[in-house]
């Protein structure tokens, strides 16, 4: 390791914060939150080194921190970086800040919740910047207690229940997923190392059988229909910050695992299951945005609307067609953006109301025209309006899908009307109409956002602008890797011939 | 070349981000402000009008290249703009018209408190127009297109805290998706195709090989699509007598004179892509001969001020597919030129006949039925002059510039021997008439029935100087396009729409004008009669009672608002339920079900919900322990 370790130095920042406020007495809450802060700032800093030294023309993973771990099971601390993890590992750093700026309303056990939050922010570092699988597997893991105790301890009512159900779920997933990282262990030679896997070609049942082990774990955390029950209550019961960082990140930890592991590695079975991804991705899109339709719970709307969403990303993976891939990757990032501030703004109003029933508001705008105005953005942004990011990755992915998964791409595009109508149709009970609050005599309460309030929620609307307008510096980093990482699952087609699959060759120019 | 391009759209960009940020601040100019920018934007548009002009007609279209926009695996797309004929014909409108109608509203909305939010989304909604009208590719066009589509919204829903108009509002986004899911799938097939989504390459591989047969018709049927729901044609419409709900100004800008005319120039923009299909062809001129005669019944018995013009909107807009539609049919450049022809002329006379009725409305203090007017020509004379012109001109009368761009398109149809579309044209003209008659002869003229308690008033001159303007274009604009071939929107236009080498068929002759004209008299002398000439009353009521079925369902707009209710969004909203539902208790109950059972009965996962969080810790670490375990026995 002769160059500095940025990339373990980034990872292990958070951590290195969560000492230090083990040492911070625990009465003093205003201090913790401080330091909590600057950790999180520092970290966001140290990642966008990251960005500078990224190298957008290398394919392969890049700035490559390697140590000895432990060496009697051949299993390396190996840290890199690619396209597509770089802005995963940017949205995690990016979030982060956010997340504490709004935990303001966590009055118990301040200390250990921040404690919590850092730990849980390396854990998250660590299963994007992970090149061995034994390491990725430790931070896959290791990423549930922390997140399991947010839930469980600083929750809302139910938080009991949800915390142990995402347990289970993602538990039993993650078991299945054991087996064949164990599997992978035997017969690539006794070694945890990604790189070492991709030289071995296994039989195509072997193949198949380790693209539905890594399925299990990948498709529960996406999540995907029918495997998704354990979203709507675990995002909805978790406290802000937890919700934002589940939405914004732990999500795409599915989507990512299906780009780092199953396709490159088990390029066969990838080609010849994507067809069900992208049916179950489709499914996700349009019976996501069904149920959340008539959802109640404003929290819950959001929690549903990210099956949808995620539908997106799984469909640009399916397709297996660089467009589409790509488009998947900035799209985790959009969603990551726009749903995030999404919750962001539904814990706001909590804090405020003490509700979060559609049912209870209505012309919130009025009262609080500021925090209407942004809420709107948010949801313009989720909707997938031009100039903003989610158009982005949403025309990507389907103009990129439509070639080779046609008529699940015109199904799929129905999303972006029931977007419309869960989005739409919520912001007009809840800040169009007659206005009507909650505790309207607690005036106090009822103030526009304060200046914390804002510092969290409008860097991400910045960004939702820039990634609207202008996403090519995000787009041209992507590229190079998901061309790679797609390469052995798009090119398993030619054999069978990809023009007829599409059913039509393209007009000569 | 043309540098200048980007200063139009962006001069309202940077109002309405100014007034977005701090319109509460600047509430006091707010007005002056966005006016001023959409002003200059109108002077540089007439720059760039004089530099095109300069060029010889040939090399009349100019691209200018701002920034990459997305780039993936091969597929690539810029923001470009594309300077010709007919995207400076339609800033020139935009910006003009605009500029006017941003004028008029420094007065109308001298009193709202929230005057910086609606002239930032005034702005905004004109930098979006531009962005469609200048596109260089289906994907900018398609972004100015949502654009537009979200300031409709928002002005629609200005006054958000009455419940009708949060409804439009949503009704309206809704809607228009609906059919831009259509234009969406459009792109992507375009993009498959083509594999461009540039104006420039498309065109031009489309014009050399046409698309496979099946992609040669759907990529225009989706196209359409879009264009159907922005331009509110049937079955799309619903929305646009509902977005009456807006101040009155937005109703003359977005609903009137711009945004719903998209659809007319999307058609015009990409003929290219419709030509090929004869199916697109008779799809476009059916659809907008039918919507034509339709929406002009719905406005016979319409009360509401503003909705009749909503009504008449719709039938307008139409006409407009007409034109174009028969030149997809017939490959004809004078029947494109029609449609836009009459563009600009609705353009101005319906915009003036909105800002007129705002001036009305403003007057009667909010009171938009017709029934409580009467007599107003002699309180508010302006207003009730320009509203007459306006009339004229929509009814088609000569010389108003209705007349000549209405006619133009029956003669085209006339012309190509297509009879169906003539005879509805003539039928709409008929209807057109005697609902402009009714509406006129009620508001204006006859006996006072305004309530006792309203004076009524003529508006200030900031409202009404920019309908003399408008007047004035409404009368006058029709010149044009006099001249068939020869006018100046035909040799403007012809870069766009190349002259086949084939001669075209004769001219329509001049008694095909004197029965347009005697349809639109013969509609205000029916009006007069019912209306008000002496003994009116009696022979309505005479007319009414056995009509009173018919005019029940004019009156409930054949009750399309209830089918879709009952067909369409109860039947969605049920199934949603459902889904929710079957989530909650097959899903998420199965799963759960499974888990219990694996977990070792009902009892265990009780006692570990019911646990304190310490017990998790425990089984936790449990876990943990045992995952390592794994590793460790396994790396022996």
């Amino acid at each position: 390791m002769t160059h500095f370790p940025l990339l373990t130095v980034t990872l292990l920042l958070p951590l290195a914060g969560a000492l230090v406020i083990g040492v911070i007495p625990k009465e003093a809450t205003r201090l913790i939150r401080a330091a909590a802060l600057v950790s999180t700032l520092v970290t966001f800093v140290a990642s966008l080194f990251i960005v500078f030294h990224f190298n957008a023309s290398v394919a392969g993973p890049q700035l490559e921190d390697q140590a000895r771990w432990i060496p009697q099971v051949g299993a390396t601390f190996h840290l890199g970086i690619d396209g597509i993890s770089l802005w995963l590992v940017i949205l995690t750093t990016f979030l982060m800040p956010a997340s504490v700026l709004v935990s303001q309303h966590v009055g118990e056990k301040v200390k250990a919740f921040h404690i919590v939050l850092l730990v849980l922010e390396t854990s998250l570092l660590g299963v994007f910047l992970s090149l061995d699988l034994a390491l990725f597997y430790v931070f896959w893991e290791a990423m549930l207690v922390p997140m399991f105790f947010l839930i469980g301890i600083w929750g809302y009512e139910r938080r009991r229940y949800a915390a142990v159900k995402f347990f289970l779920y993602t538990l039993s997933g993650s078991l299945v997923m054991l087996v064949g990282i164990l599997f992978l262990y035997f017969v690539g030679g006794h070694s945890f190392d990604i790189a070492s896997f991709s030289h071995v070609h296994f039989a195509k049942s072997t193949q198949a059988w380790l693209f539905w082990a890594f399925f299990a774990s990948f498709a529960i955390k996406v999540p995907l229909f029918p495997l998704h029950t354990w979203l709507p209550d675990a995002h909805t019961e978790a406290p802000t910050a937890g919700s934002v960082l589940l939405a914004g990140v732990l999500l795409k930890m599915g989507a990512y695992g299906f780009l780092r592991f199953s396709i490159p590695l088990f390029p066969d079975a990838a080609h010849r299951f994507a067809p069900v991804l992208g049916v179950l991705a489709v499914i996700g899109i349009l019976y996501g945005g069904a149920v959340a339709v008539v959802q109640k719970d404003l929290k819950r709307l959001v929690a549903y609307s990210s099956v949808s969403h995620l539908g997106f990303v799984v469909l640009g993976i399916a397709a297996l067609t660089t467009t589409a891939t790509t488009g998947s990757v900035l799209q985790m990032v959009n969603h990551g953006l726009s749903t995030g501030a999404l919750f962001l703004l539904v814990g706001m109003l909590y804090d405020r109301a003490h509700t979060r029933q559609i049912a209870d508001f209505g012309g919130l705008a009025a009262v609080l025209p500021v925090y209407g105005g942004l809420f709107l953005f948010v949801c313009l942004s989720s909707l997938g309006l031009p100039g903003l990011n989610g158009f982005v990755g949403e025309f990507l992915i389907l103009n990129g899908s439509f070639p080779v998964l046609r008529v699940l791409t015109i199904l799929g595009s129905g999303g972006v009307v029931l977007s419309a109508i869960y989005l739409l149709w919520a912001y007009q009970r809840v800040f169009q109409g007659q206005p009507k609050v909650p505790h309207a005599e607690r005036q106090s309460l009822w103030k526009d956002l304060s200046f914390r309030e804002l510092a969290a929620v409008v860097p991400l609307l910045v960004m939702t602008v820039v990634i609207g307008v202008y996403p090519r510096p995000f787009l041209r980093r992507i590229e190079p890797s998901v061309r790679e990482a797609i390469h052995g699952a798009a090119n398993a087609a030619t054999p069978s011939g990809s023009s007829s699959a599409s059913g039509f060759k393209g007009a000569k120019p | 070349m043309l540098r200048q391009v980007v200063l139009v759209p962006v001069l309202p960009l940077t109002g309405a981000v100014i007034l977005l940020l701090f319109g509460k601040r600047l509430a006091r100019v707010a007005g002056y402000l966005a006016t001023v920018l959409v002003a200059a934007s109108f002077v540089v548009s007439l720059t760039i009008l004089s530099g095109l002009a300069k060029l010889p007609g040939d090399q009349r279209l100019v691209v200018r290249h701002l920034f990459g926009w997305m780039a993936a695996g091969g597929f690539n797309v810029s923001v470009d703009f594309r300077i010709d004929p007919l995207s400076v014909m339609m800033i020139l409108v935009v910006t003009g018209v605009g500029a006017l109608i941003h004028w008029y509203a420094i007065g109308y909305m001298a009193h709202d408190e929230h005057k910086g939010r609606f002239f930032s989304y005034l702005n905004l909604f004109v930098f979006s127009m531009l962005l469609l009208v200048l596109a260089g590719n289906f994907l900018v066009m398609y972004a100015g297109w949502e654009l537009v589509g979200l300031c409709s919204y928002l002005l629609i829903s200005f006054y958000f805290t009455r419940p009708a108009a949060a409804a439009a509002g949503k009704k309206a986004f809704l809607v228009t998706r609906i059919g831009d899911l259509g234009m969406f799938i459009g792109l992507f097939a375009i993009s498959h195709v083509f594999h461009s989504l540039d104006f420039g390459t498309v065109f031009g591989a489309a014009a050399q090989h046409p698309a496979p047969h099946f992609w040669a018709t759907a990529i225009p049927l989706l196209l359409f699509a879009g264009a159907v729901g922005k331009s509110a044609q049937i079955p799309l419409y619903v929305w646009l007598p509902d977005a009456m709900e807006g101040p009155t100004p937005v109703s003359a800008l977005i609903h009137a004179a711009t945004m719903v005319t998209a659809g007319v120039y999307l058609v015009a923009r990409a003929h290219v892509l419709f030509e090929p299909s004869h199916v697109a062809g008779a799809v476009v001129t059916g659809i907008g001969a039918a919507t034509a005669v339709y929406a002009a019944t719905m406005a016979l018995t319409e009360d509401d001020i503003k909705r009749v013009l909503a009504y008449s909107t719709i039938s307008q807009l139409g006409y407009m597919f007409i034109g174009v539609g028969l030149g997809v049919l017939y490959r004809s450049p004078e029947a494109y030129t029609t449609g836009l022809f009459h563009l600009v002329t609705h353009a101005f006379f319906k915009a003036l006949l909105f800002l007129a009725a705002g001036s009305v409305i403003h007057a009667m203090h909010e009171i938009t039925d017709m029934k409580q007017m009467g007599g107003l020509l002699k309180r508010l004379p302006i207003t009730g002059v320009v509203f007459v012109i306006g009339g004229l001109a929509l009814s088609g009368i000569p010389p108003f510039a209705g007349y000549f761009s209405k006619d133009a398109i029956l003669g085209e149809a006339w012309i190509h021997g297509n009879y169906a579309a003539w005879g509805l044209g003539l039928l709409g003209a008929l209807l057109t008439a005697f609902y402009v008659g009714r509406q006129i002869f009620l508001t204006f003229f006859g006996r006072s029935r305004v309530p006792p308690e309203i004076h009524p008033h003529e508006s200030p001159p900031s409202m009404t100087i920019p309908l003399i303007a408008l007047a004035g274009l409404a009368t006058i604009g029709g010149f044009l396009g006099v001249g068939d071939k020869g006018s100046i929107l035909n040799r403007w236009l012809e870069p766009v729409f190349p002259s086949p080498a084939v001669a075209l068929a004769p001219k329509a002759g001049i008694g095909l004008t004197v029965l347009a004209v005697a349809a639109g008299l013969l509609g205000l002398a029916f009006a007069y009669t019912f209306y008000l000439a002496p003994g009116a009353t009696e022979r309505r009521q005479r007319i009414t009672t056995p009509l009173a079925p018919v005019r029940e369902l004019l009156k409930h707009k054949y009750y399309v608002d209830e089918l879709y209710g009952a067909v369409i969004v109860a039947p969605a909203l049920a199934l949603a339920n459902a889904a929710a539902a079957f989530d909650t208790h097959v899903i998420d109950g199965g799963v759960m079900g499974v888990g219990r059972l694996v977990g070792g009965g009902a009892a265990v996962f009780r006692r570990i919900q019911s646990g304190l969080v310490r017990r998790y810790v425990l089984t936790m670490f449990g876990g943990i322990v045992l995952v390592v375990g794994i590793f460790l026995i396994a790396g022996r």
